[in-house]
């Protein structure tokens, strides 16, 4: 491999602290975020194995947690949402792999600013612990759902958990927003200013490419929900009117006066709809990362894909208003918002059909990251469907805050975002840790879980259109529920299997980094730098010497090469991509 | 284990789509003027998708089946993409997409962008933490004022809205827990809510709505079919939000009539 | 590493195939030779901090988007089931807060000195480090200081603003035109604030007598996050101006 001019390395720390605390390492403050991310996906996990408990059997008296009364249920329900959320889909595939590989796959030693990668972590983990101080508290979690709408979210008498529950909750989040506008600016001015000689922003992998765009969205859409919070701070403890017109609460008339509840959800959802593109585009970069790894061909339309990646980004900001077509919002506003919704499937369509065309004529290998990366394209095929549906205001008017969007989201957040998180911890944990998982229990695992959410999530759409409200604690008071049940019933059992299904996950996950077989430098045979690279990686990842690149990241099956890939840092090669 | 990945995905979409094929459970029977536009283009929306949904987990099996690596010699087709091929398929996807929403833009201008017509009856309905009530004009065709400060749940009907009875207008509104209409005839609703944000959900006439504290929205109906029919509510609002419903009973002209003239006489 | 048969010469850096070409030296703040580049640094701290203050940018945009919406919204009035408007006009104490503005006015000016002086420390600093040489008037004129003074007293000044609002009956939750006008400056004040312990930390480092190449990526980034800040401050005024 070709060098530069040595580059001079800064010396490793000495000391736990430093080491594994403290750490100003991109790679380890990227597996701390991935750890606290397993921590909260496996809290918010057992919340809806509660959840789901409690709407089959809403008198059941469980085992040390005791009965579940109405509005528990809403504080899991609300809790559940917010750290799935924050906490997983925002933590893990950005925080989390970004950390870790965004550098190496650039040819940079470490991030922009290491200090602010340092800080952003333990600001994200404080986050984290004030939310859950909001469970021990006087009054208990708040139980406004993670959407947190104004007023129910800005009187203190509106509901159990509503006084400091849910003032400890808009601090989490707040504190959640600072420490994502730190990572952005380190993602987005370490993919513009580290790129090592060669690698040009058209040969950057699809990862990189979603890690910076989901970088940009976070830097402006998190500003907007800090407002939003103190905003809504200010209503609760100050006595402002910001979200809060003149109300009467059980008989009570409140000092509020003026107030909008309409503002909350405009400032909400314009940080929301960007969130859950945040949420899913790293799980998209994975995947074509993955499909073309392991189909040992290009990806299918490289420019086209990264356009379509720009294109969600832009028009994720010009959609907000279509959670809101029911909200009293202006129904002018409303048809230009599902005009815009309508466009941003398209790009989200040409991503679909490229990863169908890079299958196409290919050779494929089952690997269990493969796997998952499939598994995302199922079920993003699926989730994204039932978008068009609740796109349009006047199918949306029988299906919004229903079940339908439940299962939508759901399909799409909390399953194909979450295979993505999968298809990237089997592929990355030979470079992470120099062992491989267990093959055999990872396909276990994909298979149980890849049915079991569709049998957990599917029948939402179902549930949804024959008009089961959501965020209903149990189905006994409305005649029209009570013939759902058997269905419901149904979704709770595949959800207690499913769950139990991800210990699998976790078991081969720490055993094979003790036990794993040990893996080679490459045992993919991929392309991308982290490939080229000591496993695990230095602390300067590339052991004093700048690599340089000569390729684009999906030089598989070139005609003519002696192997089935080319390293984007090997010199020679028939192609100038 | 490309045949057991085909095998999964086209086992999950037949099974998904059997179960929409034969709407096992499915949207209410619509019994308001508006649920047959909005039931047409829900069809034809969900008679695309289906489509696509289909298509697209066929293929995806059947690529994994295909083209999964059967030894070293298995040409690989080494190729970047195909612009004209992207071109194509994302204006077709455009075209469809947007074709399929700009159809169901007149069923949305139609129940939103027009008031009610003259001569339909006006029903006020406020939400609160966790009832419907539901207010009808009386004869001189005007509702009263309400007071916050006179606003008392436990008192029920006129006093949980808060109904000022020393305004003129008031002394004939009818202040109800249960939703009377007549059939066949333009209902012009106006939506409130006391505290929280609420929604009024009607399944079977495809009517949902938010109500909103500080905003009173004007939304109208007709309802077809005499019956019941149970409205639930479809805005978190507390931990009675399961349990916040009501009932519609859609009656016939006469008995309307008779129904509002015992209210009145019962004042 | 894998081998492949005969290197085929291949033009490594095409530009308009793949877009902007990134810097040609390592990108970790190092030249070839193991010496800090402080030139890419300063790109580089310049670069986070346009990003950064997007996301600034983004808040004060939101807050406007609020206060627009606010202003221009009627609410419902159930006792006579009509729309009312409630903005309430402020009586804002105007010659104060143009005081204000002038010391801000200043202090970006003298940060914009320090900002110069410091560049000119570190353009000269090569020539310190010849024994027997030096350019006299060792001694420099503290602007960075003066910027301290000014700033501070930017924030004494908005604090008196905010006294005088009081005096005048306008609280946070007197009316929505009064809890838009403290919510504004007070987030203002906060990032002014921010800059000041930054300036604050630029002043030890000068003390400390850490590298003036350091020191002046820290004075440079600030200076111009003081601009932004001055900038915001007219921007501010302006709004409540023209809304009040």
């Amino acid at each position: 491999m070709a060098t530069s001019a040595t580059v001079h390395s800064h010396a490793a720390p000495q000391g736990f602290i430093r080491k594994y605390v403290f750490s100003l390492d991109h790679k380890v403050i990227g597996l701390q975020y991935y750890f606290l991310a397993l921590v909260a996906v496996f809290v918010g996990m057992f919340l809806s194995l509660l959840m789901r408990i409690h709407m089959i059997w809403p008198t059941a008296v469980l085992p040390l947690i005791g009965e579940i009364k109405p509005e528990t249920y809403l504080q899991l329900l609300t809790m559940h949402g917010t750290i799935m959320v924050f906490f997983v889909l925002t933590t893990a595939p950005q925080g989390g792999f970004g950390n870790y590989f965004l550098p190496i796959q650039i040819g940079a030693p470490d991030m922009a600013f290491p200090v602010l990668n340092m800080l952003s972590f333990w600001t994200t983990f404080v986050a984290f612990v004030v939310l859950i101080c909001a469970f021990f508290v006087t009054g208990g979690a708040p139980l406004h759902g993670w959407t947190g709408y104004a007023p129910l979210s800005a009187l203190t008498n509106s509901g159990p958990g509503e006084q400091l529950g849910a003032d400890l909750w808009i601090t989490s989040i707040a504190i959640f927003c600072i420490a994502s506008l730190m990572g952005a600016l380190n993602f987005i001015t370490t993919t513009l200013d580290m790129r090592a000689k060669g690698m040009t922003m058209f040969r950057l992998p699809l990862t990189v490419w979603a890690w910076f765009i989901t970088a940009i969205l976070g830097l402006l859409a998190f500003g907007v929900l800090l407002s939003a919070g103190i905003l809504l701070l200010l209503d609760r403890n100050v006595g402002t009117s910001f979200y809060v017109p003149l109300v009467v609460v059980n008989g009570q008339v409140m000092g509020h006066k003026g107030g909008s509840p309409l503002l909350w959800q405009h400032l909400f959802w314009f940080f929301g709809h960007p969130e859950v593109y945040i949420a899913i585009l790293p799980g998209m970069g994975v995947a074509s990362q993955l499909l073309s790894t392991f189909a040992r061909k290009p990806i299918f339309g490289y420019k086209a894909m990264v356009y379509a990646i720009m294109a969600i980004g832009f028009l994720g900001f010009m959609v907000w208003g279509h959670h809101m077509f029911m909200s009293g919002m202006s129904p002018y506003s409303a048809f230009a918002f599902s005009i815009m919704t309508m466009a941003i499937g398209v790009p989200s369509a040409i991503k679909t059909f490229n990863w169908l065309g890079t299958l196409m004529h290919a050779r494929i290998r089952f690997q269990t990251p493969m796997l998952y990366a499939v598994g995302f394209v199922s079920l993003f095929v699926s989730g994204g469907l039932s978008g068009p549906f609740l796109a349009q205001p006047t199918l949306d008017i029988p299906l919004h805050d229903t079940a339908f969007v439940v299962g939508h989201f759901h399909l799409i957040m909390g399953v194909a975002a979450i295979f993505g998180m999968f298809a990237g911890t089997y592929y990355w944990f030979p470079k992470m840790f120099g062992r491989m998982m267990n093959e055999t229990w990872g396909r276990i695992h994909f298979v149980i879980t890849l049915i079991g959410t569709y049998c957990i999530f599917m029948p939402m759409h179902y549930l949804g259109m024959a008009g089961q409200p959501r965020r209903y604690s149990q189905f006994t008071e409305l005649n029209y529920l009570h013939n759902l049940i058997p269905l419901n019933t149904f979704i709770t059992y595949a959800a207690i299997i499913t769950i139990s299904a991800q210990f699998i996950f976790v078991i081969n996950l720490f055993w094979s980094m003790f036990k794993g077989p040990k893996a080679s430098d490459n045992p993919w045979q991929a392309t991308t730098l982290e490939w080229t690279t000591a496993t695990p990686p230095p602390h300067d990842n590339f052991g004093g010497v700048t690599p340089v690149v000569y390729h684009g990241p999906y030089e598989y099956s070139v005609p003519g090469a002696k192997q089935d890939f080319i390293l984007q840092t090997d010199p020679a090669g028939a192609t100038a991509h | 284990m490309g045949l057991a990945l085909l095998a999964i995905i086209w086992l999950i979409t037949f099974v998904s789509t059997y179960f929409f094929a034969a709407k096992t459970w499915w949207l209410p029977h619509g019994a308001a003027a508006s649920a047959q536009w909005i039931d047409s283009q829900f069809a034809l929306t969900y008679a695309l998708m289906g489509i696509v949904f289909v298509a697209a987990q066929v293929a995806l099996g059947w690529l994994v089946w295909r083209y999964q690596d059967k030894g070293p010699s298995q040409p690989v087709k080494y190729t970047h993409g195909n612009t004209k091929l992207e071109l194509i398929w994302t204006t077709l996807t455009a075209v469809l997409f947007i074709g399929l929403n700009l159809m169901g833009s007149s069923v949305w201008a139609a129940e939103r962008f027009e008031p009610a017509v003259a001569g339909s009856i006006p029903v006020e309905v406020t939400g609160m933490q966790f009832a419907w009530y539901f207010r009808y004009a009386g004869p001189d065709g005007k509702f009263g004022a309400t007071q916050p400060k006179l606003m008392d749940p436990s008192a029920g009907n006129e006093a949980a809205i808060g109904l000022d009875t020393s305004d003129a207008a008031s002394k004939d509104d009818v202040v109800t827990g249960t939703m009377y209409l007549p059939v066949n005839r333009e209902v012009d609703l106006h939506l409130r809510s006391v505290d929280v944000i609420h929604s009024f959900f009607v399944p079977s006439f495809r009517f949902k709505q938010d109500a909103v504290p500080g905003l009173e929205i004007h939304m109208h109906i007709t309802p077809t079919e005499i019956g019941d029919y149970e409205i639930a509510c479809a805005e978190l609002c507390g931990l009675g939000h399961y349990k916040m419903h009501g009932m519609v009973h859609v009656v016939s002209q006469e008995d309307f009539d008779k129904w509002m003239a015992a209210r009145e006489a019962e004042k | 590493m894998s081998s492949i048969s005969p290197p085929i010469p291949v033009d490594v850096l095409k530009g308009g195939r793949g877009g902007p070409t990134p810097p040609k030296s390592g990108g970790d703040g190092y030249r070839g030779d193991g010496s800090p580049n402080y030139g890419q640094r300063l790109r580089r701290a310049r670069l986070g901090l346009i990003v950064g203050l997007a996301s600034v940018t983004m808040i004060f945009v939101s807050l406007t988007s609020a206060l627009v919406f606010r202003q221009g919204l009627p609410t419902f009035d159930p006792t006579t089931s009509s729309y009312v408007r409630d903005w309430i006009p402020l009586n804002l104490p105007v010659a104060l807060l143009v005081v204000n503005t002038v010391l801000l006015l200043f202090s970006s000016l003298s940060a914009e000195l320090a900002r110069r002086q410091v560049t000119r420390q570190a353009a000269l600093a090569p020539v310190h480090s010849i024994p027997g040489v030096s350019l006299g008037n060792e001694r420099q004129f503290p602007w960075l200081a003066v910027t301290l003074v000014l700033g501070t007293g930017f924030l004494a000044g908005q604090w008196m603003a905010w006294r005088e609002m009081a005096d005048r009956g306008f609280y946070v939750a007197t009316s929505a035109s009064s809890s838009f006008f403290y919510l504004l400056t007070a987030t203002h004040a906060a990032h002014l604030g921010g800059g000041i312990l930054v300036l604050l930390y630029a002043a030890g480092t000068s003390l400390l007598h850490r590298p003036v190449e350091k020191r002046r990526i820290v004075v440079d980034v600030t200076a111009w996050y003081w601009h932004f800040m001055f900038v915001l401050w007219i921007y501010i005024f302006a709004l409540l101006w023209f809304v009040k």
